[in-house]
């Protein structure tokens, strides 16, 4: 058992979510075009595969893209409001009113400015996933231990000394902790943005579908969003533990 | 002229008219003495080893160290805390080079004699009984040990001053005794200065020339006693009747104090 348990959990749990699945619409004789079968969606998957795939990519560009900015421009707000109590104490409630908006409120605005498709998309996949970047990277500033500046300061080395030696290491793992966070909330901007102002993209693909009823579409447009989703997120992990391995030794999680 | 000298200090740490953490605090230590402060808690020691090297700075009274007034931190100074506060992403020998990539020369000689300093750092270990403990990380090591590592990182860059907050004070007893030892012959063989803020008195009559009693808060120094047992001292010493008669006379000063 062990380590072999624990590597197939994931396809053995995903396996039995189709296959109850499957047999809830069958026992419940539950029509196609209210709630799909996961054969019927795979059959969509197959004959629409090539909408599906070109979709996709699209989607996932400006996912990419946008959490991109997301991540370069989160890191560095985050590292100036971890800088100094004056900016932070200035800029924290207006992030956290900015966060408070629906993306969704705003994406009407972009459109204006930037006119429907890609822009729109990668703008909100970035406004929608900045904030915990920011959020993570600041915390991890904010926590330093004051002991270990005193040891610091009594050498005499500078603010940005300490930062360069502390701060940025030790923030590290909140970083790319928040990084899995914030790559799935750039799909869920990207797909809302695609799904209101976009020929393109799987939330297009899902509209069109909705409006030609054919409910097995949406949902391989689902399952495409998941499996990206999953992907990313996978990627975002193994870096994680890459980087910052010396931050995640706890036995707590391990059986 | 005494190397670290505090004269009629006093300090609030919200600035003045705010509670006082010390009043007209003096304090003088010699270069090379070993100086122990003791106190009930919440006194203020924290409080002066903070002023003393130059992290706080008094709204009244002068603090000297080295012939010079602080007025920024003092840079000649290591300091080691109750908490290792070790880097947990650096190796014990990385994190003993911390020090020298942020107090000049040597931050800026470090890439070029990287060799040398390693050797130092590793002598250093050697020197506290970490040898060959270098590439692991501060997570393999037992507190006592990462202590240590604490001990050496104090002292890599070779500062003429070694101020040390409880540095032993969440350890068992007999870790503890052990780093006495350490510590006992560090000072004796680098002829340093070190100023030991602590509560536990049997460590300070075993370690210090000279013990300051602080008053409670706001804290200023109310009895000066000088040991003058002979040193090298040995462990067995803590168990003489003239070392437990000093203890005994510390303590009633405390309980006093506390009063």
């Amino acid at each position: 058992m062990g380590t072999w348990s624990i590597r197939a959990a994931p396809w053995l749990f995903t396996l039995a979510l189709f296959v109850i699945w499957e047999a809830v619409c069958i026992v419940f004789k539950i029509p196609v075009f209210f709630l799909p079968p996961p054969t019927a969606i795979a059959k969509a998957t197959v004959e629409f595969w090539p909408a599906i795939y070109r979709n996709s990519f699209i989607t996932l560009w400006s996912t990419l893209l946008g959490f991109g900015m997301a991540v370069g421009f989160g890191l560095l707000l985050g590292l100036v409001v971890g800088w100094s109590r004056t900016i932070y104490a200035g800029l924290y409630p207006l992030m956290i009113g900015f966060n408070a908006i629906p993306k969704v409120a705003v994406v009407p605005i972009l459109v204006l400015w930037f006119g429907i498709g890609f822009i729109p998309a990668v703008l909100t996949a970035f406004l929608i996933s900045f904030f915990p970047i920011v959020v993570n990277v600041a915390t991890g500033l904010a926590t330093i231990e004051p002991e270990l500046e005193d040891v610091l300061k009594a050498l005499g080395a500078s603010k940005l000394d300490i930062m360069r030696k502390v701060g940025i290491p030790r923030t590290l793992p909140y970083f790319f902790g928040s990084l899995k966070v914030a790559i799935t909330l750039a799909f869920v901007g990207t797909v809302i943005s695609e799904s209101v102002a976009s020929n393109n993209g799987i939330g297009n693909l899902m509209l069109q579908a909705q409006a030609q009823f054919q409910v097995p579409l949406i949902f391989a447009g689902l399952v495409a969003l998941a499996v990206e989703g999953i992907v990313m997120y996978w990627l975002m992990a193994v870096l994680e533990a890459r980087m910052t391995g010396w931050a995640q030794r706890s036995g707590f999680a391990q059986n | 002229m005494s190397f670290v000298t505090l004269e009629n200090v006093s300090h609030a740490y919200g600035g003045k008219g705010t509670a006082l953490a010390v009043e007209n605090l003096s304090i003088a230590v010699e270069e090379g003495e070993f100086a122990a402060v003791v106190g009930p808690s919440g006194c203020g020691k924290s409080t002066l080893m903070k002023l003393a090297t130059g992290l706080q700075f008094p709204f009244k009274g002068s603090v000297k160290v080295a012939n010079d007034v602080v007025r920024q931190p003092v840079k000649i100074a290591g300091m080691a805390f109750q908490a290792p506060t070790l880097l947990p992403w650096r190796t014990t020998l990385e994190n003993l080079l911390l020090p020298l990539e942020i107090v000049p020369p040597h931050r800026s000689n470090l890439r070029r004699n990287r060799r040398e300093y390693v050797a130092r750092a590793e002598n250093l270990l050697k020197s506290v009984g970490l040898a060959g403990q270098s590439g692991k990380f501060p997570w393999e090591l037992s507190g006592g040990m990462q202590q240590r590592t604490s001990l050496c990182r104090a002292l890599i860059h070779e500062p003429k001053l070694l101020m040390l907050d409880e540095p032993f004070g969440a350890l068992d007893a007999f870790t503890r005794e052990e780093l006495w030892c350490v510590i006992r012959d560090l000072h004796a063989s680098r002829k340093i200065t070190v100023i030991l803020v602590t509560h536990d008195l049997r460590e300070a009559v075993f370690l210090a020339d000279r013990i300051f009693v602080m008053s409670s808060r706001p804290g200023r120094i109310v009895v000066e006693r000088k040991i003058d047992i002979p040193r090298p001292r040995d462990l067995e010493v803590t168990f003489t009747a003239e070392f437990q008669d000093i203890v005994h006379e510390l303590r009633g000063h405390i309980v006093k104090a506390r009063q």
